[in-house]
């Protein structure tokens, strides 16, 4: 599947983070926005909603706590109740450590899954490249051109220092 | 990115001017290289070490651990002492990339890549010494509880040595990948860049199809701020743990509720020693200056300060109390160490740990790049003999003199810890020759603080 999308390219995060600000306040939809490091207030200016990656993490993490407890009592005082240096079965504080481990162990794991299934990354994937510097040193932003008035924005990108402003049709299965 | 709230005096993290392109060439140049000859030389010395190692380690499995130097008065000496050991060098590289991003301490992006690496080759090299003392390393799925024909029999929960499995486990893997996640977008700049196809090929596979879209990078920002959250209790509650191993036992010496702050101390304190070692070396060679500068060096240098003064400050303590508590077992043990056929492996580790880090109150000490790496071979000697005096001066003399003994090591003890080396500078030399040393793209983040333009 190929795309046309107006490409703004800005070889400084100051200027693509005016620009992309210019464009929120005319109310144009940014498909995305390529940079070669996070720019923080780019966010906002996108209108780029809050991660929902924390709630996972806490799903995640209350579930190996749960499972660390129930399976280290269901061990230790159901299946095979053995006596240990002379502590009850249910030994809570000595349950601690294992439980603590497991809580991060799911916690993190889960998150980063989460973190590349919603994003689409998995080992092999082609990635959909804008800009071939947009990993080194240029900031791109890509607007679909059926949501875009082209020669509005492309002054209006000009106008804030943007090194080139173009159509280009994109593969996005590449 | 706004400074506003930045002191003035603050001064720019890349001394030198650069363009973002410029940054990309400094430092992942040297992967489109011919590797050099320096390169070359360390790499054979390494394999070779991690040769014998791997030879000897096959021995001793096939032999069986009685080609230890161990006996029935000290049935733990070398083996764990060099476990712990890795471990603690581990740590500095969970503290750089999680503890100081959580405090937000912006120079930890020129280092935190090659710190974290070090983290997993130190844990990989920690886990060797258990992996060999279980005996039979084949049978080693047997630490984890799973369903077996044996009842199923289940491991024992209270134990901490079953602790350590999982916190090391847990440890190993998040570190892991925490690594990984924060080397994705440097992979993409790898595979951006290069003109060779293979590698274009390999670090597109490697790269996971980052394309550095701001939607995912924001997702990844939020990640790596979870996994530093999580990160920073695990690192802490792994050498707890591990101090546990000791703790939890009753033999005087090592029956101490400051095992764990002390022990966690410890691990920074060597850890930070470590890095140094590594990086200096490194940032010589593959001409980093600009990134890892004298201010990082410095940095480093108050860690060890400030880590070496607790460790020191806990030394003093164990032997208060080991007085305070009347318990004349506990207070043998201690008089012992500092004075018994031990004393000198107790005086090294005071001299190592409490008097040579000292010497950073001086500025000119610490950007004194010959001392410093001096000074960092010195407190690691350091560390390892105090786990050395822990284990051992604990156990050498037990409750019946008749049963008092000395220990020493045997070759295929001391050329298994020497191996260990080797698989730690094989993997490292590996690890910069193929992977960006440095976080290009946290680095370019950082690039203009403070900076004028």
């Amino acid at each position: 599947m190929k795309k046309d999308f107006l490409l703004a390219i800005f070889d400084c995060e100051e200027k693509l983070l005016a620009s992309a600000e210019k464009a929120r306040d005319k109310k144009v939809e940014m498909y995305d926005v390529y940079t070669p490091f996070p720019v923080h207030g780019l966010d906002d200016a996108m209108g780029i909603k809050r991660s929902f990656l924390p709630y996972i993490t806490f799903g995640a993490g209350a579930t190996g706590l749960t499972f660390a407890l129930c399976f280290q009592i269901w061990t230790s005082a159901f299946d095979w109740p053995t006596i240990i240096g002379g502590k009850p079965f249910i030994s809570l504080p000595a349950f601690i450590p294992i439980t603590f481990e497991l809580t991060v162990l799911f916690a993190a794991h889960t998150t980063v899954l989460s973190f590349l299934i919603f994003n689409k990354l998995f080992p092999g994937k082609k990635p959909v490249i804008m800009h071939e510097e947009q990993t080194c040193n240029k900031f791109v932003i890509a607007i679909e051109k059926e949501n875009a008035n082209v020669d509005e924005l492309t002054s209006l990108f000009k106008d804030q220092g943007a090194i080139e402003v173009k159509v280009q049709n994109v593969d996005m299965n590449p | 990115m706004s400074d506003a709230h930045v002191s003035q005096l603050r001064q720019p993290l890349i001394p030198e001017d650069r363009s973002y392109k410029q940054i990309s060439e400094d430092i992942l140049d040297t992967l489109e290289e011919k590797p050099s000859k320096a390169w070359l030389i360390c790499f054979t010395i390494s394999a070779m070490v991690l040769t014998i190692g791997f030879f000897t380690v096959a021995y001793q499995v096939g032999t069986g651990i009685g080609t230890w130097g161990l006996n029935k008065t000290i049935g733990w000496s070398w083996d764990i002492t060099n476990f712990v050991w890795w471990v603690g060098i581990g740590h500095a590289g969970t503290l750089i990339s999680a503890v100081l991003l959580i405090f937000r301490q912006r120079w930890r992006t020129a280092i935190n890549r090659a710190a974290e690496a070090m983290t997993i080759f130190a844990v990989a090299c920690a886990g060797i010494f258990p992996l060999i003392h279980a005996g039979r390393p084949w049978l080693l799925y047997w630490v984890f509880p799973y369903p077996n024909t044996r009842g199923p029999l289940w491991v024992n929960f209270r134990s901490p040595l079953l602790w350590d499995v999982f916190a090391i486990s847990t440890y190993l893997t998040v570190s892991l990948v925490f690594w990984y996640m924060g080397l994705l977008p440097d992979l993409a700049t790898v595979r951006d860049r290069t003109k060779s196809s293979i590698r274009k090929v390999l670090y597109g596979i490697a790269s996971f199809g980052w394309n550095g879209s701001n939607r995912t990078w924001h997702h990844w920002e939020v990640m790596s701020l979870i996994l530093a959250g999580l990160a920073t209790p695990l690192v802490l509650s792994v050498h707890t743990i591990v101090s546990m191993d000791f703790a939890t036992s009753v033999i005087p010496g090592w029956h101490t509720t400051i095992f764990p702050p002390y022990f966690v101390a410890g691990a920074i304190f060597s850890g930070f020693a470590m890095v140094l070692t590594l990086l200096i070396i490194t940032r010589k060679v593959l001409n980093w200056e600009n990134y890892i500068t004298m201010g990082h060096i410095e940095a480093m240098c108050k860690v060890i300060t400030t880590t070496g003064m607790i460790v020191g400050l806990a030394y003093g303590t164990e032997f208060f109390i080991a007085w305070y508590s009347g318990n004349e077992y506990e207070r043998y043990c201690f008089v012992n160490r500092a004075t018994g056929p031990y004393w000198w492996a107790y005086w090294s580790m005071i001299t190592c740990n409490v008097l040579s880090p000292q010497f950073f109150w001086f500025k000119k000490l610490r950007v004194n790049i010959p001392f410093v790496f001096f000074i960092s071979i010195v407190v690691n000697i350091g560390m390892w003999f105090e786990r050395f005096v822990i284990i051992t001066t604990s156990l050498h003399r037990d409750f019946l003199p008749s049963s008092w003994s000395m220990y020493s090591p045997t070759w295929v003890e001391i050329w298994t810890y020497i191996g260990t080396f080797g698989l730690f500078f094989t993997l490292f030399f590996i690890f910069i020759r193929i992977l960006p040393g440095i976080a290009v793209a946290e680095v370019k983040s950082v690039y203009k603080y403070t900076r004028k333009h």
